[in-house]
């Protein structure tokens, strides 16, 4: 059977978790005098990861990018993380089988 | 009988050829394994030696996990065979699950090559039987990222059941706390290396492979090296290991 395939455009956003040593915000942040900027405080550094998923639609490709972030994207031990949707990709493969 | 133990290759692995010389001067056997393969019946113990396997791209040692011969090392740990992950090999167990926390970067943001000492925890366990007296050790560390982190309640267990098998220590031979200078990357509680709960696969971020003649500045590692060639040759003749037996005691 075939079945119509999209590609969905996803963004996982990975953050260090509350309270978890972060030196590369702090490195960040010790910076920011020698730019003559101040008040600035919490600095966390992560990693944004953008990616497209074919799926028939938009729940199942969600649906993996939420395993691909709790499995492979982020540790849970020391990260969190937040998927974000971008615009829908135009059809990749129409004639792929389902 | 000489014990045959497994040296698994990643792509990107570096510490491969050291670990065969420290396997070899241990009086093992020494076997390469691909990161392809996935048989290890032909083993009685594996090391995952130090590098940046996979190009340590997203994490260290993420990726690695997710390679054939991980599959078969989880099996062998699973059946009870002795594992040691040194360096970028303890972060590959640690991202599969083998072995408990996970390892920051640095506190101090560099990567740090230098001498650390290391003190035993126990030295009844598969990976530290043969160090023989509880001293400060002499080795290299070389990593960027190795600042052990598990939450409080874990870090707990994990002393209450005799997991921690070694920490950074001081000048004074006092154990080194993150903020001190001994710890070269801000470890909590100054770990350098864990064992799981069965007490059969462990890690560690020095580099005992790399300190195991005087030729080479250090003979100190080979304790740690031999003590896993002794687990390798009980397993291969009982099927079991006895430090173990210990750790579990413990934890029981």
């Amino acid at each position: 059977m075939i079945q119509p395939t999209r590609a969905y455009r996803f963004a996982v956003n990975v953050t260090p978790k509350p309270g978890i040593l972060d030196p590369q915000g702090k490195a960040v942040e010790r910076s920011l005098p020698h730019l003559g900027i101040s008040g600035v405080s919490e600095v966390r550094v992560g990693r944004r990861v953008e990616l497209a998923v074919a799926g028939p639609d938009a729940d199942a490709a969600r649906a993996v990018v939420d395993r691909l972030a709790r499995e492979l994207l982020s540790n849970p031990l020391m990260e969190q993380y937040e998927v974000e949707t971008l615009d829908a990709a135009a059809a990749v493969a129409s004639g792929a089988a389902g | 009988m000489t014990p045959r133990v497994g040296i698994v290759l990643f792509p990107g692995s570096n510490r491969d050829i050291d670990a065969v010389n420290a396997l070899t001067v241990a009086g093992a056997e020494p076997v390469m394994l691909w990161h392809a393969d996935t048989d290890l019946s032909d083993v009685s113990a594996v090391l995952l030696p130090g590098g940046f396997a996979y190009g340590d791209y997203l994490r260290a040692g993420v990726i690695a996990q997710f390679s054939p011969v991980m599959r078969a090392v989880g099996e062998f740990a699973a059946r009870g065979g002795p594992v040691l992950g040194i360096c970028n090999g303890f972060q590959v167990l640690a991202e599969a699950g083998l072995v408990p926390g996970a390892l920051l970067r640095n506190r101090g943001l560099r990567f740090v090559c230098r001498e650390i000492a290391l003190l035993p925890e126990r030295l009844d366990s598969p990976f530290t039987r043969e160090i023989g007296t509880q001293r400060p050790l002499r080795m290299p560390v070389a990593h960027g990222e190795g600042c052990y982190f598990a939450d409080d309640a874990t870090l707990d267990a994990l002393e209450r059941d005799g997991q921690v098998l070694w920490r950074y220590a001081a000048a004074d031979g006092r154990v080194a706390a993150p903020e001190d200078a001994a710890n070269p990357n801000g470890s909590l509680r100054g770990i350098a290396g864990v064992a799981n709960a069965a007490g059969n696969v462990a890690g560690l971020m020095p580099h005992p492979e790399a300190a195991v003649e005087d030729l080479i500045g250090s003979a100190d590692g080979l304790g740690i090296i031999r003590s896993l060639v002794v687990s390798a040759q009980e397993y291969a003749t009982t099927g079991a290991v006895t430090g173990t037996r210990a750790l579990a005691g413990v934890a029981g």
